[in-house]
């Protein structure tokens, strides 16, 4: 049951992402573009989508439980750190140069595009980099 | 932007939205991409069947329907740097476009609030710099 709801999810999530316009990077860089012929969409993706799950966030919050019985899993930390800072400020810059981030990198692997493979390659070695070195500081 | 177009992208992101507050609602998981995908590639223990699940779900629409024309990088070299840049940003930082911009916003966390503000600066930046040439 876990798995199929994980997929309707996944689904939802995907299908979305593809029909906003956001898989193709030129959406998404024409978005970051401030100076050119600015395509406000990605404002409108982040909003709608937030305006959906916001309400969802306050039911678990209540609950403790989801309505599966599953213990829900809610990023407990509150501090704005350097280690938050400092990702994102990197995050950004990848994303800008490639106009992909996670999300539509995942959907963009079905285009069978080599650059496509290669960058979420790169993707699952950053993490995997980072991950082993934050876990092994110094 | 055309009225078709704002209304596509505005459908999309109430599509995106609804993927989240499934995972939220009946699996109790946030859905923040990069946090998913870390997890899945160390193989946390017990939890593989669902991550693998929602990643290859965020995959088999455009299995089914096609990615159309998407403008990908112009050469490997980008991919490579961007991927690179992207996966570890996300794991220093914890969360992408989907955890901290998404989600983080949807659940009022400041901390979602701070990193969204640092990465769209940071690209816009780039995207000024890698397009334009631009200087400050």
């Amino acid at each position: 049951m876990r798995f199929l709801t994980a997929l309707v999810a996944g689904v939802l999530f995907g299908g979305g992402l593809l029909l906003s316009g956001m898989t193709d990077p030129a959406n998404v860089l024409g978005f970051l573009d401030v100076s050119g012929e600015w395509r406000p969409q990605l404002a409108l993706v982040m909003a709608g989508a937030a305006l959906v799950a916001a309400p969802a966030f306050r039911i678990v919050r209540r609950r403790h439980r989801s309505l599966l019985g599953e213990p829900v899993t809610l990023p407990d930390r509150t501090r704005i750190d350097a280690h938050l800072l400092t990702g994102a400020a990197i995050f950004g810059v990848g994303w800008g140069i490639a106009g992909i981030c996670p999300g539509p990198g995942i959907v963009l692997l079905a285009s069978g595009e080599s650059v496509a493979w290669i960058f979420m390659a790169a993707t699952a070695i950053g993490l995997l980099i980072t991950g082993r070195l934050r876990s092994n500081p110094g | 932007m055309t009225l078709a177009v704002a209304l596509r992208a505005l459908e999309g992101g109430l599509l995106i939205g609804a993927g989240a507050a499934t995972l939220l609602l009946l699996n109790g998981r946030v859905a923040g991409v990069s946090g998913i995908l870390a997890n899945a590639l160390e193989a946390q223990p017990g939890e593989q069947g669902w991550r693998l699940a929602f990643l290859c779900g965020l995959a088999l629409p455009a299995l089914v329907f096609g990615v159309g024309h998407p403008q990908l990088p112009a050469n490997w070299v980008m991919a490579l740097l961007a991927g690179l840049l992207v996966g570890c940003g996300t794991r220093l930082g914890s969360g992408c476009t989907s955890g901290h911009g998404v989600c983080g916003l949807a659940n009022l966390s400041r901390r979602s609030l701070a990193a969204t503000a640092v990465f769209m600066v940071t690209a816009i930046i780039t995207v000024l710099l890698v397009r334009h040439g631009w200087r400050p």
